[in-house]
């Protein structure tokens, strides 16, 4: 009973990670119809850049005033929004009218980018790092001996309130009409007064912030850091575009619903069937759940107009 | 009417013996080549210019296979590497684990050895073709970036479950103990497979150039037949294409399975080539890598992938002075080309469809 409380915690705490970064990739595909390859490096450099500042700030030895931690959040968020929104200025929007399938290429060239430049001795470095303790981890209750971490309290917490302002940013605000019209229609939107490039770079923006705040609680979770090459982090990126994919893509509902769906299977499957296939458990329901749905548990069918 | 058009078909159809030179000629030539570049050109082992001519050989074939699926039918592969991975992994455990049946060991053996290293070939090709059969399938309801996406997953399933065999091979003594299935469960793991004596590398610029002219004549030929009309029709525009009685999931799932039998090829030739493979190389970085190089020749151009392949091979040899600005500046000449010639570099057309000797190959209409 134990061991499936704390897979479920486990399966929590992934999960709303998966979700926080699928809310990115989904927001992307609504709008733009393409998968936007370099968000797994955004969520990485979230990361990063927490560690950075952290050094930065002196926190890596004492232990860090109450305020760091949020502090780090926001400075993150905003450090990553502006590389999205300069991104998209950069190497998407002038391929606006171009086939998808360039942007999509582009997008891996971003990519490529972003880690190489990483690599740089001057910039992030070829060395893994451990992120500073900047939340002093304790237990806080115990259910069936279960210890419940504040960290994963945190994560869950964390993603959760920033899910729910995003569902609130776009049913709930003129932006997140305009953005809902845009992704229905882009030309039908331009006409009706929307500002499409603004509104595109706006998700661009909220994208990577949210992909910064997966980042930092990532690392405050996991705190060894790998290099801004390696490929856990595409890995990580891939299977959250998957947990998009599942829930339904452009849906903001079905990320989060796909992010826990995957999370969940992920760790159930590690714990009670085989650890080292987790990564095949994850696409084979990827592809299951298409073969079923084409469009995801949430994803509207698109009727085909000949 | 039906029977009008077919017989007037076949009467525009060209004869066997006039169709016949049109495959057979260029291979012949393609084969010779092949002959004569591996007498001349020093052993890539020793040689690293060789070497690269080698990786370039490699990679035109996977590129020019990954560009039936993508470029001509206009479905999108992002697990080409997967095809690789399990057509490398075949014909090395029929080399190695086949040289300790039939000598004992897993030296290189002559004339019978590159004998075993062909059927070795052939073998991972009809490998990765049946696999590409499994993986054209989901096509039948999947468009665009879901498959993408499925195709992406299926690459990274073969490369886990590879990591998962045991991270030994078998020792000489047992081969014979363990028996068939049973050396499927020992390629190596996540260290690769290599082992104490390595794959027998009989890779040489013969072998490459020899399996680069097959897929060249195979891809144009096909390009130009039947078979291609049906791939770009659904390209093009799928529901026309059905409407004008193309079986369109048949011609998806042959583009897969044609392109993966290649993509099978080159994954023995890479492992044989240095005598290992390793799985953390045979990642969906990999199939990017395949990706990048049929976009950025053209999609549908089979000379424009060739050109493509040869300039992202030596690219980044040739960026080594600049040793860590290497990766940078190749990721930003991608995205600057992507901005500047969104079509690749030839679009759909041939090279010798360009330029001022454009007029004695595209046919009058």
């Amino acid at each position: 009973m134990s061991r499936i409380l704390q897979t479920l915690l486990d399966s929590l705490t992934v999960g709303s990670l998966y979700g926080l970064i699928a809310l990115g990739y989904t927001m992307v595909y609504g709008i733009l119809q393409f998968i936007n390859f370099a968000h797994s490096d955004i969520f990485m450099l979230g990361a990063w850049f927490s560690f950075e500042l952290s050094k930065t700030f002196g926190w890596s030895k004492n232990p860090p005033p109450f305020w760091a931690a949020p502090l780090v959040l926001i400075l993150a968020m905003t450090l990553c929004g502006a590389v999205g929104f300069t991104i998209e200025r950069l190497a998407y929007k002038p391929l606006r009218k171009a086939p998808r399938l360039n942007v999509l290429i582009t997008a891996i060239g971003v990519s490529l980018l972003i880690e190489n430049v990483g690599q740089l001795p001057w910039a992030l470095g070829t060395q893994p790092q451990s992120m500073p303790t900047l939340i002093n981890d304790r237990v806080l209750f115990s259910i069936l001996g279960v210890g419940f971490h504040l960290v994963d309290l945190l994560v869950i917490g964390v993603a959760f309130a920033l899910m729910v302002v995003l569902q609130w940013l776009v049913y709930g605000t003129k932006l997140g009409l305009g953005m809902r019209a845009v992704s229905f229609d882009t030309k039908t939107a331009s006409l009706m007064g929307i500002n499409v490039d603004a509104v595109i770079s706006f998700t661009f923006v909220t994208g990577s912030a949210l992909a910064a705040a997966a980042g930092l609680l990532f690392a405050l979770k996991y705190s060894g850091l790998k290099q801004s090459a390696d490929s856990q982090w595409v890995l990580l990126g891939l299977k959250a575009f998957v947990a998009a994919v599942v829930g339904g893509i452009g849906n903001v509902r079905g990320a989060v619903l796909g992010g826990l769906m995957i999370g969940a299977i992920e760790q159930f499957g590690a714990a009670y069937v085989y650890a080292p296939l987790r990564d095949v458990y994850v696409f084979s329901v990827l592809i299951l759940v298409l073969l079923v749905k084409p469009t995801g548990l949430l994803g509207k069918a698109v009727v085909e107009k000949v | 009417m039906t029977t009008a058009l077919s017989q007037r078909g076949q009467e525009l159809a060209p004869t066997p013996i006039v169709a016949a030179p049109r495959f057979l000629a260029p291979l012949a030539a393609g084969v010779v080549l092949a002959i004569l570049l591996e007498l001349v050109l020093p052993s890539p082992q020793t040689n690293l210019k060789s070497k690269i001519f080698l990786d370039i050989g490699i990679n035109v074939i996977l590129a020019v296979s990954l560009n039936m699926v993508n470029g001509f039918t206009g479905q999108f592969s992002m697990g080409h590497a997967g095809f690789m991975a399990v057509g490398g992994y075949a014909a090395a455990t029929i080399t190695y684990y086949g040289s300790f049946a039939l000598w004992g060991n897993p030296d290189t053996h002559g004339v019978s050895g590159n004998a075993l290293f062909f059927l070795a070939c052939l073998a991972a090709g009809l490998v990765a073709a049946a696999l590409g059969y499994l993986v054209g399938l989901p096509s039948l309801r999947l468009r665009g970036d879901y498959l993408a996406i499925v195709t992406l997953g299926f690459g990274e399933i073969v490369r886990v479950l590879v990591q998962l065999t045991q991270p030994v091979l078998v020792t000489p003594e047992r081969v014979h103990e363990v028996g068939f299935p049973g050396v499927l469960g020992y390629l190596g793991g996540a260290l690769g497979f290599s082992g104490q004596y390595g794959i027998p590398t009989y890779t040489n610029i013969f072998w490459a150039y020899a399996f680069v002219t097959v897929t060249l004549v195979s891809a144009y030929r096909m390009k130009r037949s039947t078979w291609g009309r049906a791939f770009l029709a659904v390209r093009e525009n799928e529901i026309a294409a059905e409407a004008m009685g193309v079986h369109t999931t048949k011609v998806k799932v042959r583009a897969f399975v044609v392109a993966a039998f290649f993509a099978g090829i080159a994954g023995s030739l890479y492992g044989h080539e240095t005598g290992a493979l390793n799985p953390a190389t045979l990642g969906f970085m990999r199939s990017f890598d395949i990706i990048i190089m049929v976009v950025l020749g053209g999609m549908g151009s089979v000379s424009g992938s060739v050109v493509a392949a040869v300039i992202l091979t030596i690219l980044p040899e040739a960026l080594r002075p600049v040793a860590d600005y290497r990766m940078v500046v190749y990721a930003l000449s991608l995205i600057v080309m992507m901005i500047l010639r969104p079509q690749g570099i030839f679009g759909i057309r041939e090279v010798w469809e360009l330029g001022p000797f454009k007029r004695f190959f595209v046919e009058k209409r």
